[in-house]
């Protein structure tokens, strides 16, 4: 016999690379071709990148763990159509980095929460959830709308992001603290806002202009979660897999 | 022994004094597995009482559910899991190489160390809501970076040992430990690929997005069940169980088949994480495919690992220690046997989102994964602080039956909520809606989050008794039998 399993058994080197070599290939084949396999990265209809207050708003639904019971990826079942809305899509989640599906749902999926309840409902349920859903077990997040939403380096974020993918124009990026007050102030012009992101909408949770909370950035991420691909005129032939 | 014998072997001993075994650093990882293991499972109590009775986060943002849950799950697989495996493998890697760590007590030290800054660092981090929200991968990019440093340490450490010994072959178990160490070295650095906002900052965004990134998530996700959690236990069951049971391996043959077919399947089984999402089918159906195949090498494990009692179960009476390495051995074979069963996609489309998943992870966690670093640790404990056994048998028996209990409150009861919220979920009424709104499943969890508590209660319970054991055996105590030793059926002499 030419091969006796002695033989890697007696070196460590052999075992280390032969284990290494094992080891890599479920993975090379399960993940490389995403990366260019037109079901995994076919553009949508819709989808743009955050706008800059929408991102700190997501950084905030990452900070607070939201995703622990929170899922965002609804199936394609009957009752979780009707539950949710659509069933979600590869590219409603191309610009997710990282992407926030979850595994848990202890509350319900986020993925089209977004336009489902106003914003006076969102901000009195993250203050107290069991005000307006007695049988909620969700912590409170009152703390969100006293703190001040710290943005000084928002155009950095944006680089951030253009820098793994995500196509954020200079325009964007040097606009991107004008872009953030502007969302965050009903009373301002959001003509340039909405020319760069469509479908942006203006959101002020405290009433304040001048005073943009941690709050206001949640809830425009909230607000935007799921609206951004029409799904009413979608055929399941365009999406067949 | 003549004069001149004593003299011959008090210089040989001095010869050998240069390759004493390090022992010093085994031992504080022995203590920092005990100490971290209390942590995770506090804070497992903690956060499950949380879910019956939300106002147990008293109102403040350090303390909310989406932060601690990490903290838990990072305490219980990294630092408690973390430094058992670590201290078990500088033990083991010693004596079946009959050869010292590979430059001695300094590197290994700075792994302790280095590991638990990790550790603090990250769940500090949690707390003040730093995280990358990657499961399981939470710590942000400057703390994956240390990581990296240390795990670099850690392999060089062991694979020098090796390179080193005075064994011809390189023992099983240890095959298991480095596939362990050189696995989750890949999968940590793919995994973690992110650009930080800036070198000053904390956030970081990850390089990939969406479909790709939860693929590339999920495989990290579950290899780190498979590798950190399965592959370099089963190096800890490859030495224990013998070395306790005072048999050999079952079969060799079986450990090389065992090795290798688990470590290429393991790694393909991560897509089953994402049933019926965006990912592809064909990513999906491999996922399944091999998450069941994977039920035979696992289960090849398994019968090595109880066979090689053959001819020495009376033991399992005398011996509570050995009693936690074999109950760990069976609950992986009920694990490995349930992770195929919920991997099939129509199982999943049930089981997913739900408490099941938890009640399953746990079933290996507590069941597989604490029992067999319990049962180690009951042997090692009196071995490194040179006593003859540890300071209360009774108490190790206690700790099993409590521990043992705990665990089937626990999965019990995420069995039955599990379900029943999938079946919930999915339930239409004679009218053709759905019956049941999202929050009224929620409050059908309530008496299962309650008994669910109970168990983590019952289970730390039982790990602070082996804590106050092993501060009485580290302490050379002996426990003087309370009760008097069983009579031998005395007959009473006929009158």
């Amino acid at each position: 016999m030419f091969f006796r399993h002695e033989t890697i058994e007696k070196s460590v080197i052999l075992l280390a690379v032969l284990s290494l070599l094992t080891v890599s290939i479920g993975g090379l084949v399960q993940i490389v071709p995403l990366f260019t396999i037109e079901t995994t990265i076919e553009r949508v209809e819709g989808m743009r990148p955050y706008t800059p207050l929408e991102l700190m708003g997501r950084n905030i639904y990452v900070r607070e763990g939201c995703y622990v019971c929170h899922s965002q990826q609804i199936r394609a079942f009957k009752d979780e159509v009707e539950r949710y809305g659509h069933y979600s899509l590869a590219a409603e989640s191309m610009y997710d980095h990282p992407f926030q599906w979850g595994s848990k749902r202890t509350g319900p999926d986020l993925a089209r929460v977004g336009g489902k309840y106003s914003n006076d409902w969102h901000v009195a349920h993250l203050i107290d959830p069991r005000a307006v859903v007695p049988e909620s077990i969700m912590p409170s997040y009152a703390f969100l709308a006293e703190r001040p939403l710290k943005y000084d380096d928002i155009a950095d974020h944006l680089k951030a992001n253009r820098a793994v993918g995500v196509p954020y124009t200079d325009e964007m990026i040097a606009n991107a603290r004008a872009d953030l007050e502007a969302q965050a102030n009903p009373d301002g012009d959001s003509t340039d806002l909405l020319r760069r992101y469509p479908k942006a909408v203006v959101t002020n949770t405290s009433g304040r202009p001048d005073r943009i909370t941690e709050m206001d950035a949640l809830v425009a991420y909230l607000q935007m979660l799921g609206t951004l691909v029409p799904t009413t005129d979608l055929r399941v032939e365009d999406l067949r897999q | 022994m003549n004069k001149a014998d004593v003299s011959g072997a008090l210089h040989a001993a001095a010869a050998r004094r240069g390759e004493a075994y390090v022992e010093d650093v085994v031992r504080a990882f022995v203590v920092a597995t005990v100490f971290w293991g209390v942590v995770a499972f506090a804070a497992g109590v903690y956060v499950a009482l949380q879910l019956a009775f939300p106002a147990l986060n008293l109102g403040l943002e350090w303390t909310t559910f989406g932060r601690l849950r990490p903290v838990h799950t990072s305490a219980a697989i990294f630092a408690f899991g973390g430094n058992a495996l670590i201290g078990t493998s500088f033990y083991v890697v010693q004596r079946t190489c009959r050869a010292p760590l590979w430059g001695g007590a300094v590197p290994a030290w700075f792994v302790f160390w280095g590991y638990q800054l990790f550790i603090v660092l990250a769940a500090l981090g949690y707390v003040l809501g730093i995280t990358q929200s990657r499961e399981y991968a939470e710590p942000e990019w400057y703390l994956d970076l240390w990581l990296t440093l240390v795990w670099v340490a850690y392999l060089a450490i062991f694979m020098g040992t090796i390179a080193k010994r005075k064994e011809p072959h390189i023992y099983v178990a240890n095959w298991f430990y480095l596939g362990f160490i050189i696995t989750i070295a890949m999968l940590h650095i793919v995994n973690n690929l992110a650009v930080p906002v800036s070198i000053f900052g904390t956030k970081s965004y990850s390089a990939a997005a969406g479909v790709q990134d939860a693929m590339i998530q999920w495989w990290y996700g579950h290899n780190a069940v498979g590798f950190f959690l399965t592959a370099g236990f089963l190096g800890m069951m490859y030495y224990f169980i013998p070395k306790r049971a005072e048999r050999p391996v079952y079969s060799y043959r079986l450990s090389i088949i065992h090795f290798w077919a688990l470590i290429f399947i393991y790694i393909w089984a991560g897509p089953h994480h994402l049933h019926y999402t965006a990912l592809p089918d064909w990513t999906q159906t491999l996922g399944m495919a091999f998450s069941i195949m994977l039920w035979m090498p696992s289960w090849g494990g398994m019968i090595n690992g109880l066979m090689t009692l053959s001819g020495a179960w009376d033991k399992l009476r005398t011996d509570p220690g050995l009693r936690f390495s074999v109950t760990a051995v069976a609950f992986y074979g009920m694990s490995t046997f349930e992770g195929p069963v919920m991997s099939i996609r129509a199982v999943n489309g049930l089981s997913h989102y739900t408490d099941w998943t938890i009640g399953h992870v746990h079933s290996g966690a507590l069941g597989w994964v604490a029992f067999i670093t319990f049962g180690a640790l009951y042997y090692l404990v009196p071995a490194l602080w040179k006593r003859k056994d540890v300071y209360s048998t009774r108490l190790v028996a206690w700790h099993f039956w409590i521990a043992t209990l705990g665990i089937v409150l626990y999965i019990t009861a995420m069995w039955v909520s599990g379900i029943m919220q999938g079946l919930m979920w999915r339930a239409y009424d004679e009218l053709g809606f759905l019956q049941y709104s999202f929050v009224e499943t929620v409050a059908a969890m309530y008496p299962f989050y309650l008994i669910r508590a109970l168990g983590g209660v019952l289970f730390l319970t039982g790990a602070l008794i082996m804590a106050y054991n092993f501060w009485r055996t580290a302490r050379g105590e002996v426990e003087t039998a309370s009760v008097p030793v069983a009579q031998s059926a005395v007959v009473p002499a006929v009158e």
